[in-house]
Parts: C-alpha cells; sequence; structure tokens
C-alpha cells in the first residue's frame, strides 16, 4: 500500500505538547505517547510542515529538535508571537495554546500502530 | 557525615500561585527533616514584568516593592519551616529584598521566633549602574531601547552563588530580587553537597532539578491534563512537587503523600522541554546545561528518576531583562447569541473597523471572534476571515495599544456604543484600560552586575 492510502489521525491521538514562550519565540515541546511512534513523527512532522500550519502568524526559522530518549521534539518557532507577551494585542500572548494547534496535524499510521490505538485508547 | 540526600520542594510556581499549597510540601519536608535530611523549600515568583510593576509600587511606597503575595504564601508554611529547620528560599524580594527581608522578621516574631536568621541577596538591580543608552547598547534582540528614557526597571539575573553564601552563613530565609529560576533549587544543593562552582556536570545536574521545580505544578500534574487522553487526578488538591537529591545531582521527583495530580514520564518531559530553546545549550548564570543525555525512569507511583544531566563552562556574560512603560492596554468584549449569531458577530467588527478608521486613522485594532477563533487567530484577522465554523454563542473581543490613554478610550466608547448602534442582540459589554509594561533582554559583562549577601542585622 502507498503511503497516500494509509489512514490518518490527528497527532494529538499519538503524542502529546506543551508550549513556552521567550520573548517573541515559541517553543513547543512534542512526545510521543509510545517509542514506535518516534519515526512516524520525525518523518511526518518536519519544521516546513509545522511553518505552514503556522503560517498565518508570520513565523520566522521553524528549528527542530529531536530527543530520542524521551520519544520526544522540542520545535522553536522565532516570530511566532505578534511580537510577545508585551506587544501581542491577542487573548493568548503567550502562545500557551499554541501546542494544541500543532496536535491537529495529520499524520499517516501504519495499519499495524492504528489497530494499537484502537485497541488502547478511548 | 556527609549527606547522602537533599529534599527541596517548591512552594511557589509564580506570583499569583495558590496560598495554602506549600503546605502539603513543608509538611512532607518536616518528615525528612525530622530523620535529619536537609530539608529546602523554594518559592518562585518573578515573572519578567513582575518586577517593573514592584519597582513601580516602591516608587509609590518606599516600603514596598516586594511580592504583594509574600505574606498570603509563605505565612501558611512559616512557623512549620522555622520548627523544623526546612530553609526558604525565595525571589520574592523583586525590586525590594530588604523591605520583604524585613516584613519576614516581623512575621517570624510573631511567631515568637525572635532570632530567624534572614539573608537578603542583592546587585541584580542595574538602574544605578547602566544609563539608558549602556543597556541600549547591550541589547540582545531588536533596538526596543534605542532613544528610551522612561525605563521602569533594569535586572540582571543572578546566580547561584549568593544563595549558598547565605545559606553557609546560617540563613534560615534566603529572600533574593532577580535571579535566575534554577539558582534557587542549585544554591541551596550545591551548598548542602559542597559542590564546587566549576563542577560543570552537578552544576547542570542541579539545574536541571531547579528547572523541573521552578514552575510549581507543571512538573507533577498542572498544565497537563487532557481528559480522556492524558488524566491527572484530583487536581483540586494537586500536590507541589519535591525533589529527593543525591550528591551526584540525580534526583527523583515526587509529590506528597495523599496529594492530587500525578508525577509521571509524560508530566516530568513536558516540563524539561518546557520553555527550552537548544536542548544541547540552556543558559544559566551558572552553567550551560546539556538535556539531550537525561535519562527517566519510572520508580514507583508518582516518582521518576532524573539522572544524566551534562554540563559546560557557564557563560561569559549575563541576562538582564530591562522594563519600559509601554501607552495603554485596551480590551472590549460583546456577545452575540442565538440564530445567526456568528454572522452578527461578524457584523460588529465591521463596524467597529470602519468606525475607528475615521476616528483614529491607522489605530492597531485586533477583532476576534471567541469561540469561532481567537486563541489560535492572527493579530491581522485572516485565520477568522477564513474560518467556517458558526457558534450559537460567541463573543467578540477587540483590542488596540496606544501611547495615549485617551485614544485608546476611543476603542471602549464605540465597543459599549454598539449596544444600541451595533447589531441585534448585542450583550454584555466588558471593558477595560490598563497602562502596559514592556521589555527587552540584554546581555551584559558579569563584573557590571555586583551580586552580594548580608545577613539582616
Amino acid at each position: 500500500m502507498s503511503d497516500a492510502l494509509l489512514p490518518t489521525v490527528s497527532l494529538h491521538r499519538i503524542a502529546h505538547a506543551r508550549s513556552g514562550d521567550k520573548g517573541n519565540r515559541l517553543n513547543i515541546a512534542l512526545i510521543c505517547y509510545r517509542p514506535e511512534f518516534f519515526d512516524i513523527v520525525a518523518e511526518q512532522v518536519t519544521p516546513e510542515r509545522v511553518a505552514a500550519l503556522f503560517a498565518s502568524r508570520h513565523v520566522g526559522r521553524v528549528q527542530r529538535y529531536e530527543l530520542p530518549r524521551l520519544w520526544a521534539f522540542n520545535f522553536v518557532l522565532d516570530r511566532a508571537l505578534d511580537g510577545g507577551v508585551n506587544a501581542s494585542l491577542g487573548l493568548d500572548g503567550h502562545g500557551k495554546s499554541l501546542s494544541f494547534k500543532l496536535l491537529t496535524l495529520p499524520v499517516r499510521l501504519p495499519a499495524s500502530l492504528l489497530q494499537s490505538l484502537i485497541t488502547d485508547q478511548p | 557525615m556527609p549527606i547522602n540526600t537533599v529534599h527541596i520542594g517548591a512552594g511557589a510556581g509564580f506570583a499569583g500561585d495558590r496560598p495554602g499549597a506549600a503546605l502539603a510540601v513543608a509538611e512532607a519536608l518536616a518528615v525528612a527533616a525530622q530523620q535529619g535530611t536537609p530539608a529546602f523549600l523554594i518559592f518562585e515568583m518573578l515573572a519578567e514584568r513582575t518586577l517593573a510593576l514592584a519597582q513601580l509600587e516602591r516608587r509609590r511606597d518606599p516600603d514596598a516593592g516586594y511580592s504583594a503575595n509574600l505574606a498570603a504564601l509563605v505565612q501558611p508554611v512559616l512557623k512549620l519551616c522555622l520548627q523544623h529547620n526546612i530553609r526558604i528560599i525565595g525571589n520574592f524580594g523583586a525590586a525590594h529584598p530588604q523591605a520583604a527581608a524585613r516584613r519576614l522578621r516581623a512575621m517570624a516574631q510573631e511567631l515568637g521566633f525572635k532570632d530567624a536568621k534572614i539573608a537578603v541577596v542583592s546587585g541584580d538591580d542595574l538602574s544605578a549602574r547602566l544609563t539608558p543608552a549602556d543597556l541600549a547598547a547591550r541589547e540582545t534582540d531588536g533596538a526596543l531601547l534605542k532613544d528610551r528614557k522612561d525605563i521602569v526597571a533594569a535586572n540582571a539575573y543572578l546566580g547561584a552563588q549568593p544563595i549558598a553564601e547565605a545559606l553557609a552563613a546560617g540563613a534560615q530565609i534566603v529572600v533574593t530580587g532577580r535571579v535566575a529560576d534554577p539558582s534557587l533549587v542549585l544554591g541551596p544543593l550545591a551548598h548542602a553537597f559542597g559542590w564546587d562552582w566549576s563542577d560543570w556536570d552537578r552544576l547542570a545536574a542541579g539545574t536541571l532539578v531547579g528547572h523541573l521545580l521552578e514552575c510549581g505544578p507543571q512538573v507533577s500534574g498542572g498544565y497537563f491534563a487532557d481528559p480522556g487522553c492524558k488524566d491527572a487526578p484530583d487536581l483540586d488538591r494537586l500536590g507541589y512537587p519535591i525533589a529527593e537529591v543525591r550528591p551526584d545531582g540525580s534526583a527523583v521527583i515526587t509529590k506528597p503523600e495523599g496529594s492530587g495530580g500525578v508525577v509521571d514520564l509524560r508530566t516530568v518531559k513536558e516540563q524539561i522541554l518546557y520553555e527550552i530553546h537548544d536542548p544541547a545549550a540552556y543558559l544559566t548564570p551558572d552553567v550551560v546545561l546539556d538535556l539531550t543525555g537525561v535519562e527517566l525512569a519510572q520508580q514507583g507511583p508518582d516518582r521518576v528518576a532524573v539522572s544524566g544531566a551534562r554540563g559546560h563552562a557557564r557563560p561569559d556574560t549575563l541576562k538582564a531583562t530591562v522594563c519600559f512603560e509601554s501607552g495603554w492596554f485596551a480590551e472590549a468584549e460583546i456577545s452575540y447569541a442565538g440564530p445567526n449569531a456568528t454572522a452578527r458577530a461578524r457584523l460588529a467588527i465591521d463596524i467597529i473597523r470602519k468606525r475607528m478608521a475615521v476616528l483614529q486613522p491607522g489605530l492597531s485594532l485586533r477583532a476576534d471572534i471567541i469561540g469561532v477563533v481567537s486563541s489560535f487567530g492572527d493579530s491581522a484577522g485572516s485565520d477568522l476571515a477564513a474560518a467556517v465554523t458558526e457558534s450559537e454563542d460567541v463573543r467578540v473581543r477587540f483590542a488596540t495599544r496606544h501611547a495615549e490613554a485617551e485614544v485608546a478610550k476611543l476603542l471602549l466608547a464605540e465597543v459599549e456604543a454598539l449596544y444600541v448602534a451595533g447589531p441585534a442582540g448585542g450583550a454584555g459589554v466588558r471593558r477595560h484600560l490598563v497602562p502596559q509594561l514592556a521589555s527587552a533582554s540584554c546581555l551584559i559583562e558579569r563584573d557590571l552586575a555586583a551580586p552580594r549577601m548580608e545577613l539582616l542585622p
């Protein structure tokens, strides 16, 4: 089966995330629930895709750091916060909710992993 | 006898944290202290702009300028801590650590502790040593400080050494102003274990423990729950964290028995990466921390072992935060509900944009529809324009910022006027106007800060 035919789930099903801010820079820690999801995320949740997801914010550079021992990635998005909490006119100047925006991203899962999701999650 | 474990707990993770939350932590620390384990309780209460707000308070009242929540947060645990030699370290000194120390002494005396030893760590305040032009020349990201005269506060992030010196001098309470948050924890650990200030791996390990504790319950089930996906039980009585630290800096993160929340691999991983940029180089005044080799292991319910931090020589410069006045922020909201509510909300935005364009051309104005897109949306409104979500219970929110309060107030008046001069069914207008502080970051030479410790006479 080609990749395009694999079923998709939202990242929220296979990973959790937490946002933090430093000035106008946002970081989102993305952590896989299980180690077998790490390679899927590494392949599909690229800095380019993350930059595209946040395109309306005119983000600058998006960097991705890999932490395989933690089954985790750290995404760092420059200029993502509308000037930062001091300057933003938005409700969420810190970007605290934006971890959940990242978790809306669809990812394709092999059938074997999809089956395990269905059996062990509500 | 060499010390083989130190227990250190967090009583607060931000200025507005929960009074009384520290009590269960202090009670658990008291049990350890009674068995001879050195015990410490930290309070982290100083966000970027909190210190500038405190400086403004001090201008109004020379005896003010420390954390407004000092008494509310420390009073519930003070007696227990002084009785059991649980030593308290907090940055609740804010813009006036001496005044905070005097207040704490009065609180201790009221409890019958006449001779409590209280130390003040100061020297973070740069305002007397660096001119606005000096600061502007050292700004790291942008030119916000160029030609600026209205600086409210300029403070360097001090490290753990003066805190360790205060503890070595016998302080039962250490009051600081601006210090790096993890240094509140590294100071007691370096003091208790006698770590050398160039033992980078141990300093890194202690800094990692500090990083995990500095936001209070964010490592023990706060800022975490996502029902059905990752749950944390009994959050109404969320337990604040305790680290049990070994002489090599490895630690077990836990929380008081019987408290709510959870400490597991997921909560610790989320907090390890919180506000981190490059995980191989987290800079503090004490050390450069490399997190990439960190190992975690669940040792039992609500117990996670943390090891494997590595360190490199501390940076040559110190970070400083400079806060300045930044005009007025105005925000106003109005609700629409029932059939066609989203269309009426969009019409209200259109009306306000056109009216404000006439009243104050060029004013930056943001509008959101809460219930359609607000938190995720961009300030230019393109996400809102593209959104197809329809809700029958929405709130329209407008925000602007301007140097003149009178200009910002124009928006508030126009939003209120939507009651009679806007779409049908507009309801529940709320408005507020607040002065704004903004901040910039600088890197300064170490010798421009003058860290010092003194015991209150």
